[in-house]
């Protein structure tokens, strides 16, 4: 007594096939879709005060510097306190309201609430200094922050990313007194040759 | 008939099924269990093995909720009862392809009788040992760095560590005798689908038997597949436990880094498997009154295995103690003397040896080898004491580290119990389930090994005037796998 049909007969193929073809395409699509350069690059949060990059560092040439101070000596970058904004902000555009909150934080004492953009995990013990001082310049993590309105990670500061300039270090470094320059290209610096460094590629140098 | 009882010398001395059974009675005795209601004690027995693996499940995820913190492991013992399960679990795993794919390749008959039993126990120790690489670092959402995926972190496992290997090694024998398993069940598949009564039965065992009508090509192909499946699973059966001991051999411990430990643990693991399928065998051979396949014979063979592997096992334990002695090393002379013969843990030490160096000395004795209580007691010490050789390996060599300032004591918890007892109940609820559904002997085989079954059956019978039988056993070879 006949209790499959006939047409049963191709589905070992069918399955064989089937079972391959979509276990390539969940690793394949899990390997490039679950991962940061798919999920954080281009995370840019409402921050609580308006403030546009673009304006103070690009169109006003301030440097890094002015506002993240230490940036080269510390192992964690800093944001800048109500202060730095006020030691100008004192004097000019005193009464603009997209200013308001850092007024009202000058008047109570109370830090602004700025929303942390580039986030590493707690595991990865990263040294902001250590990566300035080897000659990485703001722009090969950060991106063109001197065009940015709102901040956006630009980078997917993953681990595998993080590697590859670990490996191969050269191409991402520049003299030391241009790490904050937004347009230095090595290709049209005139007899610059990247100096040799070795940065760790064992686990324990970023996890300890 | 009085033929039954007549030496066959291809099949050995003596017929390896009982008086008495005959194509259809084998048939008849192995189905029918999947096609009655089950006794009373299987569902005792069911109910129980389930309740342990709601325990399983609720340790599980109470540790995946808390952490691995849960556990008695602690500086220094940062592997105790997880990785002792493991070891365990597969070590028990590997009576199954010994008996189904080297005693195969040997030639020996007699594996016809428990070869499905063994595999099926196989494969769902596999299971349970398969849970514990999963869980033990307790973030199971990691579980899948275990293999090597591409992934943003850019890091690969490391190919020069065992622990890899292991994982190649147990999933490769995982697929291997599923594959195995299932391959030899396919004409017994079918036997039970064209004896169903109801659509449902006809459906599902249909699907599962794949259209077999045991042709004559079905069954050259199936021989074919069989013999070659049996020829990959060979050296699994000495590649697998030989990589989980390289996870301890190629440490720096004193106490694991051992050039004994491959042959040594593939011993001990064929040693635990017997023990388990003789423990099973013995139970399910009572209630379900299979004494006519799996006969006193069997059994002994089975013993004499036991003996065997026992006793490579205590030579080398013996081995162990002296080379840590000939070596002149302190630090391995210090793990032998101090934490394993005495110390702390000389209790654990001391059930290893009697459980199982000790305990299956009495098969030299055939009283004690053809005792039923005998060898059930002695079944059931062996596996207690397997499971301490992996706890005394394990923690004895980590309890106390090079420094006396980082010496501790492994006490289990709670949960430890738990997970140890519910991977049993996992184990169980599967072999009920598969002792209720599916054909426990291997129904084709067996027929096989039948006297009629022997092209030349009946040859001798002809001359006494019987040639009626001869015509019976020409019809029957057809149905039967040609040896």
């Amino acid at each position: 007594m006949q209790i499959f049909p006939r047409s049963l007969n191709k589905l070992p193929l069918i399955a064989a096939i089937a079972i391959n073809v979509v276990g390539a395409s969940v690793t394949f699509g899990a390997w490039y879709y679950l991962t940061p350069k798919n999920f954080q690059v281009g995370y840019a949060p409402v921050q609580p005060v308006p403030y546009s990059h673009r304006l103070h560092a690009g169109q006003m040439g301030m440097d890094c510097r002015y506002c993240h101070s230490n940036i080269e000596r510390s192992a964690h970058a800093q944001i800048p306190a109500t202060q730095t904004c006020m030691g100008c902000h004192a004097m000019v555009k005193t009464e603009s309201p997209r200013l308001a909150n850092i007024r009202a934080s000058w008047d109570t004492g109370k830090p602004v609430e700025w929303v942390k953009v580039h986030k590493l995990p707690d595991h990865a013990y990263f040294n902001h200094s250590a990566h300035l001082n080897a000659g990485v310049g703001c722009v090969t993590c950060h991106g063109r922050i001197d065009e940015m309105d709102v901040v956006r990670q630009d980078q997917p500061l993953s681990m595998g990313w993080c590697l590859e300039c670990h490996r191969d270090p050269k191409p991402n470094l520049r003299p030391k007194d241009q790490v904050t320059n937004m347009e230095w290209r090595a290709d049209s610096a005139k007899g610059w040759t990247a100096p040799d460094v070795h940065p760790p590629q064992h686990c324990s140098g970023c996890h300890r | 008939m009085s033929d039954y009882n007549l030496p066959i010398k291809e099949l050995g001395e003596t017929p390896l099924v009982g008086d008495g059974t005959t194509f259809s009675s084998i048939t008849e005795t192995v189905a029918h269990v999947t096609e009655t209601k089950a006794p009373r004690a299987w569902w005792v027995g069911f109910l129980i093995a389930v309740s342990f693996t709601g325990v399983l499940g609720m340790a599980i995820g109470y540790l995946f909720w808390t952490g691995v913190g849960v556990w008695g492991n602690n500086t220094p013992v940062y592997w105790a009862w997880d990785i002792t399960n493991f070891v365990w679990w597969i070590g028990i795993g590997h009576a199954g392809t010994l008996i189904s794919a080297v005693l195969f390749l040997f030639r020996q008959k007699w594996r016809t009788g428990i070869n499905r039993f063994a595999e099926a126990m196989t494969i769902f120790a596999v299971m349970c040992a398969l849970i514990f690489p999963g869980i033990h670092v307790g973030r199971a959402w990691y579980a899948y760095y275990m293999l090597p995926i591409p992934n943003e972190m850019s890091i690969w496992p490391n190919f020069k560590s065992p622990l890899i290997w292991d994982v190649f090694a147990v999933s490769t024998y995982f697929t291997v005798s599923s594959l195995f398993w299932y391959v030899g069940l396919i004409p017994d598949l079918a036997t039970l689908r064209d004896r169903a009564k109801t659509k449902l039965r006809r459906t599902i065992y249909g699907a599962l038997a794949i259209g077999w009508r045991s042709s004559n090509r079905h069954w050259s192909n199936y021989e074919r597949a069989y013999l070659l499946l049996a020829a990959f699973s060979t050296p699994l059966v000495l590649s697998v436990h030989s990589v989980v001991s390289f996870d301890f051999a190629t440490s720096l411990m004193p106490g694991w880094h051992t050039t004994i430990f491959p042959p040594y643990f593939v011993a001990g693991a064929i040693f635990s498997g017997f023990a388990m399928v003789m423990t099973l065998m013995l139970i399910t051979r009572a209630v379900y009154g299979l004494k006519s396949l799996v006969l006193m014979k069997h059994l002994e063979l089975m013993n004499k295995i036991i003996l065997t592997t026992g006793s490579l096992v205590g030579y080398a334990y013996a081995m162990e103690f002296f080379i840590a002695y000939y070596s002149g090393n302190d630090y391995e002379r210090h793990v032998f003397l101090y934490n394993r013969a005495s110390g702390p843990y000389a209790w654990a030490y001391w059930i290893m040896i009697s459980c199982n160096v000790l305990s299956p000395q009495v098969f030299w004795f055939k009283r004690f080898r053809t005792s039923i209580p005998v060898m059930f007691v002695v079944s059931i010490l062996v596996n207690i004491g397997m499971w301490f050789e992996r706890f005394v390996i394990i923690v004895t060599s980590l309890f106390r580290d090079f420094l006396p300032s980082s010496w501790g004591y492994f006490r289990p918890t709670l949960i430890d119990f738990g997970i140890y007892a519910g991977s049993l109940g996992l184990f169980f609820t599967l072999f009920l389930l598969f002792i209720r559904w599916v054909p426990m002997i291997a129904v084709a085989e067996v027929k096989g090994v039948l006297p009629e079954a022997d092209p030349h059956h009946g040859e001798h019978a002809a001359h006494e005037g019987e040639d009626h039988n001869h015509d019976e056993a020409e019809g029957d070879v057809a149905a039967a796998p040609a040896e």
